[in-house]
């Protein structure tokens, strides 16, 4: 069958062997460390007074540019896979996600506490009235369902169908963290550009294969390459 | 010592001043990048001597003045002062300098001038951050005459005691207490007298968040932030801004009968 090479179910005779469970508990730990290393820079920076004259400004901005790289990597997974053919990388992404999920509301903990101290008026005022806090706001907001419904009884619960569905959601959030960055800085917006182009490219070579997918599918079937037959339209 | 003697001053604030530490490391000076940790450590090429800044437009005498030569031209005095950056945080700087004021009054401006111009050095070799077009560059700021007169307008020479560091505006930089500190143009090549507003960089940049005055005013909020409380460097709680950063006192009659949310 044509199509069979294209996707394969199963491992092709001579595809590389992913790594067997041990290898994969064995990344996954590496993964949880490696994600944890920021905090730990910044909780050892702020105990030995390391973080400059405005530790609080670094720890918020900190918090909002890791939340928004591990967002980015998490988006990469699937690419990744694609490209390099190591459909193993799967099976890091939900701890990727849920670190996604951990920054962000170290950061969204920052905000409430260290800037607004529980003044819920002046949060509820400031998300209303200021369109970086809005989107920042409404990013997070989304994040929690997804955090809520990455475990593998959610998955079973709602259906495979219905979780990619509503897991399609984080490519708004990747758009909404961008503009709260973008929208946040004073004049040099160099930095949101960086992200903004990752997102752009991550999310573009989605749908580019998307498109080559559905002209795949509208191409007939039968005709081996270069010997189609091209319909000839009346005029 | 680089001044022979620092009078105190009756305008110095009693708070405790920020660490000298913070003052240096701390700086927002896009010349030499966006971070705030970039001025310090940019600013190896930059060289503030020889120094001169040229006092030019509607006066009677127009002059170049040489750095040595303005060390000497007053007495220079200690004045601590709150200083409240546009961005939410604030220090206490113990500055030292003299008044604008001594120095406009050196090339007699004329009775048609109302407005002073500031321009601040754009050296690209030793200027990193003039590749990018962030701002229109050379720095651009302006008084009004009478607020360029007014005796808390300070022409800043050292702080701590010590001459400037490249990061403060190095050679002499202005000084505006109860503005918003974007106010106070750095390391100045020129003053002009001028009878017309001169334009300011951030307020050509983005003129709808940065207006000319740029008093601070805790009622009238930035576009994208609340300017109603602020961040003391090395305080852990936020403190409620003042208007005109507390010297309300002394310079509130400048704007009287104006509409402040319009004069932003």
């Amino acid at each position: 069958m044509q199509t069979a090479t294209r996707r394969p179910t199963a491992p092709a005779r001579n595809a590389p062997r992913g790594p067997g469970s041990a290898q994969i508990t064995l990344a996954k730990l590496a993964l949880f460390v490696l994600c944890l290393l920021p905090l730990g820079w910044y909780l050892n920076g702020l105990w030995h007074d390391q973080l400059g004259a405005n530790p609080i400004e670094a720890i918020t901005r900190a918090s909002g540019e890791w939340t928004l790289r591990l967002l980015l990597a998490t988006l990469a997974v699937t690419p990744l896979r694609r490209l390099t053919g190591w459909h193993w990388l799967i099976r890091l992404r939900r701890m990727l996600g849920l670190f996604v999920f951990f920054y962000a509301s170290l950061h969204l903990a920052t905000y409430v506490w260290l800037d607004q101290f529980f003044d819920w008026a002046a949060i509820a005022k400031d998300i209303v009235k200021r369109p970086f806090i809005t989107v920042g706001f409404a990013a997070f907001v989304l994040l929690v369902p997804l955090a809520a419904t990455s475990s593998n009884f959610a998955i079973r619960r709602l259906g495979g169908r219905r979780w990619q569905a509503l897991h399609r959601s984080v490519y708004a959030i990747g758009v909404l963290a961008v503009l709260h960055f973008w929208w946040l800085v004073k004049r040099d917006v160099t930095e949101p550009l960086i992200y903004g182009l990752i997102l752009a490219l991550l999310l573009g070579a989605r749908a580019w294969w998307r498109e080559q997918e559905r002209r795949r599918q509208l191409a007939p079937r039968a005709a081996p390459l270069g010997k189609r037959i091209i319909p000839i339209v009346q005029r | 010592a680089p001044f022979s003697s620092i009078q105190k001053s009756p305008f110095s604030t009693d708070e405790k001043p920020t660490p000298q530490n913070s003052i240096i490391s701390y700086n927002n000076y896009y010349e030499f990048g966006t971070s705030k940790d970039d001025p310090a450590r940019n600013v190896g090429r930059f060289k503030t001597r020889p120094w001169t800044v040229r006092v030019e437009g509607l006066c009677a005498k127009p002059r170049t003045f040489a750095i040595d030569d303005l060390l000497k031209l007053a007495p220079i005095e200690e004045r601590i002062y709150r200083m409240r950056c546009v961005e939410g945080w604030s220090m206490v700087i113990p500055w030292n300098g003299f008044p604008l004021a001594s120095l406009l009054k050196q090339v007699e401006p004329l009775g048609s001038a109302k407005f002073v111009e500031f321009t601040s050095a754009a050296d690209r070799a030793s200027m990193p951050g003039l590749a990018l077009p962030v701002l229109d560059w050379p720095y651009t700021e302006g008084l009004r005459l009478d607020e360029a007169m007014h005796p808390l307008t300070l022409l800043a020479l050292g702080l701590y005691g010590e001459e400037l560091l490249a990061q403060n505006g190095a050679p002499l930089r202005l000084v505006v207490p109860w503005k918003y500190g974007f106010k106070g143009a750095k390391s100045l090549v020129r003053i002009r007298l001028t009878d017309k507003q001169p334009g300011t960089a951030w307020n050509k940049a983005a003129p709808n968040e940065y207006g000319f005055y740029s008093n601070v005013n805790p009622e009238v909020d930035h576009p994208r932030w609340s300017q109603a409380s602020e961040r003391r460097l090395g305080e852990f709680g936020k403190r409620k801004t003042l208007p005109f950063n507390g010297y309300a006192e002394q310079v509130a009659k400048l704007y009287a009968g104006m509409d402040l949310r319009k004069f932003y």
